[in-house]
């Protein structure tokens, strides 16, 4: 049989290699908020010829919106992020008849406007809501397998490999903000309030199998009950994400470009979310029932006295 | 008695008809019309249109509560109806905020200047002439085109003969002294009215006359506004009977009631944004600065009350979030989002045939009821679609064949260990099922989790995601469980499919021979 949980530091060091450039890059850069969270506002128009960002721009300037950021795409469309400018304000108005004069007439396609406060409020609420779902969803594992020895620790090994996939996505995320300027917004916590329940969704199946294997001890040790419990999962666990994946890469494809960012996050997510439930979050369960962190670090307190002796 | 497979099965075809019929665009196959009224309804991302957040900003000193904020939320509700939009989601949000959504609505300039106008309470004098709840006026407080924007008072036309609209609108409140309420000093005041009966009027004209002539329709006169109101609360008169209890301010008890004692036995006019919420009749001339109206319905009270402390206080609102959306961005979006979801379903369909044979193609009709039962609910509750909906949708498609994989692979199993097709899918479904429940469950958890964060982020856009993430993974379950169990179960005990091929194994295994009886 296929040895996976024999290989799990080989598992989780692979998982490092993925999440460590996303976590420095957070570091050194951050994320990217959109207005959602910063407050001001974004702009889409299409113009009736196509201009160029810096024209766009100039004009912008010199009414009072100097640090806009203006992206344009196909079809004279013109995406313009600047600071708050109030929906029905005298300013806006001002502000297209300038456009308007310069460019000639335009179709508005979106104005989005966030006043600086309510930015601040949803980002709070993100976080909150990020925090409740983990507890929500440890106590509802810990309920699910109040029947084994240890139920916390399946929602405890649930709950680490959910944590990797948020480190995955906003890595990523923080990755593509630095090279690509994508921005994350309130779908982005959407996206990963959805990952969250994907990713416990698949570690579920998982620990499912070896709460049925360990009720019929079906090996002899724990480490070979999860093993064979990880391999008897592995084809449903790769074929639920391939639909998933399926679906996504064709919303993705083919969808429109307002969510484009939105299935990317998801699609990240779910990638990773398969990844963490085969390969980090029952080998997690192994890791602490043979207490090897527990020896990791005796054996490093048993070096630290010796060096000096 | 046992129901047979067969019989379940006629049961889901019966259903999945049903929910095909409910897909139906239009009236298509509707000849008694049951299905008016049922239509797709969608967000303002696809539909085009506003949504726009107010932030109650009161002067230094004074607190929203609730009640000022849902007086001010029913103000604005009653403005937006003039707009003409269907669907209006009109909500308060939190402790100071309102949020107003306009599908469809293209004129954001307009729609800014109708919500964000303070609103303006007065009691006014309708010369003796009971106005109808509805009725637009002007007063000597402004014309009538002060508060509905810029159109020249179209509906204060009507109100040139306050008899005329009183008709249309209300056939019930007929201006009998009986069916109307009334207002008179609250019962605590021992001191009868009449003593300072001064019979002026006009001591409470603000602006000239002469400013709203070219308004059509008389100009009644403003007796009190809202400014001059204390407070407002439901409160229970002499007879137990629940009531509106208000108090006023000092300067405007003495204006008050010079009005009420020469006007006793006529009716006044609560009037919020000119329009006339209420019209009872003055029972008892009003001294102390207290009084109370009766005869309205625990509702009624409720809603005037909320109405009178928002009127009091005239909170000013602020924008503090809004979003536009242009008609051609969200066609162009529903146009996509149809694309992705038939390639989305035809790639799942392809590889759970491809990979799983027999089951696979069952899953494949498990799948495509399971998408006519969902867009049937989306319907019939009815859920707003937007565009993350569609994506939540269309990501449940990719979910929902998680059950039958999880089935399939066990059935898949029971088979290899030699077990007979009848109870390898009664065992196959039966370990599956705690999976298929647990996983469930935690993404609901999610899902309710992210429809509270949605309540006070994008609103219906967030919402909507998580609303139809949750019915899409409930209705799997249901697909999953009975669907695709009785379909197997009909199918695979008929005999035509005995050869294991049909379910991606070589032939017959080697191992345990299957007992016959097994």
């Amino acid at each position: 049989m296929l040895d996976l949980v024999g290989k799990r530091y080989y598992w989780f060091l692979l998982s490092l290699l993925v999440i460590v450039p996303g976590l420095v890059s957070l570091m050194l850069h951050g994320l990217d908020l959109s207005i959602d969270f910063t407050g001001g506002t974004l702009w889409e128009l299409q113009m009736s010829r196509p201009v160029q960002p810096g024209e766009v721009r100039d004009v912008l300037a010199a009414r009072g919106y100097p640090d806009s950021i203006v992206q344009t795409s196909q079809d004279n469309v013109v995406l313009i992020r600047m600071k708050e400018l109030k929906e029905g304000s005298p300013e806006k108005a001002e502000l297209a008849a300038a456009l308007r004069e310069r460019f000639g007439d335009f179709t508005e396609l979106r104005i989005e406007s966030v006043g600086p406060t309510l930015g601040t409020a949803i980002r709070n609420r993100a976080v909150i809501a990020v925090a409740l779902a983990s507890l929500g969803i440890l106590a509802y594992i810990a309920w699910a397998f109040r029947n084994t020895n240890n139920p916390f620790l399946y929602g405890i090994a649930a709950i680490i490999a959910m944590l990797h996939d948020v480190a995955v996505v906003v890595g990523s995320f923080s990755i593509l903000g630095w090279l690509r300027g994508v921005e994350v917004d309130a779908l982005f916590v959407t996206a990963l309030l959805t990952i969250i329940g994907f990713s416990v969704h698949d570690t579920i199946v998982v620990f499912d199998r070896i709460r049925e294997n360990l009720a019929r001890r079906a090996a002899p040790t724990f480490e070979e009950i999860v093993n064979y419990s990880v391999v008897q999962t592995l084809v449903r666990s790769l074929n639920t994400s391939l639909t998933v994946v399926f679906t996504l890469l064709a919303l993705f494809l083919f969808g429109g470009e307002t969510i484009r960012y939105f299935v990317l996050a998801l699609l990240i997510g779910v990638i990773s979310g398969t990844y963490s439930s085969i390969f980090n979050a029952s080998q997690i369960l192994v890791v602490w029932e043979n207490r090897e962190l527990h020896r990791f670090l005796a054996r490093l307190r048993g070096q630290r006295q010796r060096v000096p002796a | 008695m046992r129901i047979k497979p067969w019989q379940t099965l006629i049961a889901i075809l019966l259903l999945t008809l049903a929910a095909v019929w409910v897909d139906l665009p239009g009236q298509t196959l509707d000849p008694f019309g049951w299905k008016s009224g049922i239509t797709v309804q969608q967000g303002l991302d696809l539909q085009g249109g506003i949504q726009i957040v107010l932030e109650a900003r009161p002067p230094a000193g004074v607190e929203v509560t609730q009640d000022v904020l849902q007086g001010t939320r029913d103000t604005i509700e009653r403005r937006v109806n003039g707009l003409g939009v269907s669907e209006p989601v009109i909500q308060t949000r939190g402790s100071n905020q309102i949020l107003v959504e306009l599908p469809g609505y293209r004129d954001p300039e307009q729609a800014v200047r109708v919500l964000q106008r303070t609103a303006l309470l007065e009691i006014i004098d309708t010369n003796g002439q009971y106005l109808a709840p509805g009725t637009i006026v002007n007063t000597t407080a402004g014309p009538a085109s002060d508060v509905l924007g810029n159109e020249p008072t179209p509906t204060a036309e009507p109100a040139a003969t306050p008899q005329a609209t009183a008709s249309p609108a209300t056939a019930t409140a007929t201006p009998s002294p009986g069916a109307t309420p009334g207002v008179e000093s609250t019962p605590a005041a021992g001191e009868p009215a009449g003593t300072t009966a001064s019979p002026t009027p006009e001591a409470g004209a603000t602006p000239t006359p002469d400013a709203t002539s070219e308004a059509e329709g008389p100009v009644y006169e403003t007796i009190i506004t809202g400014a001059d109101l204390q407070d407002a609360y439901p409160t229970t008169d002499q007879f137990g009977t629940l009531v509106v209890g208000f108090e006023l301010k000092g300067e405007a008890t003495r204006k008050f009631c010079d009005y009420t004692s020469s006007h006793v036995g006529f009716p006044m006019s609560i009037v919020v944004d000119k329009q006339v919420i209420s019209s009872p009749q003055i029972e008892s001339a009003i001294c102390e600065g207290r009084g109370i109206i009766s005869g309205l319905n625990a509702q009624e009270v409720n809603e005037l009350v909320l109405q009178l402390k928002s009127g009091a206080l005239a909170v000013p609102l602020e924008v503090v979030q809004s979003r536009t959306v242009g008609p051609t961005l969200g066609q162009d979006s529903i146009d996509k989002s149809i694309v992705a979801g038939l390639v989305g379903l035809g790639l799942v369909a392809l590889f759970m045939i491809l990979y799983y044979r027999l089951p696979g193609i069952i899953s494949v009709i498990a799948l495509l009821m399971y998408t006519s039962f969902v867009f049937a609910l989306f319907k019939l509750i009815p859920v707003v679609l937007t565009l993350p909906g569609i994506a939540g949708f269309i990501l449940s498609i990719g979910m929902a064949v998680d059950a039958n994989v999880l089935i399939f692979a066990r059935l898949k199993e029971e088979l290899r260990r030699g077990r007979t097709i009848a109870r390898a899918i009664e065992e196959g479904f039966e370990h599956a099922w705690p999976s298929i429940r647990d996983s469930n469950i935690s993404t609901m958890i999610t899902c309710a989790i992210l429809f509270w964060f949605g309540r006070y982020v994008g609103a219906t856009i967030i919402q909507g995601f998580a609303l139809t993430l949750f019915i899409g993974v409930a209705v799997s379950m249901f697909t999953a469980i009975v669907v695709s169990r009785n379909l197997l179960r009909v199918l695979l005990t008929s005999g035509l499919f005995h050869n294991l091929w049909w379910f991606g194994l070589e032939r017959r295994p080697a191992e345990p021979a299957p007992a016959p009886g097994d």
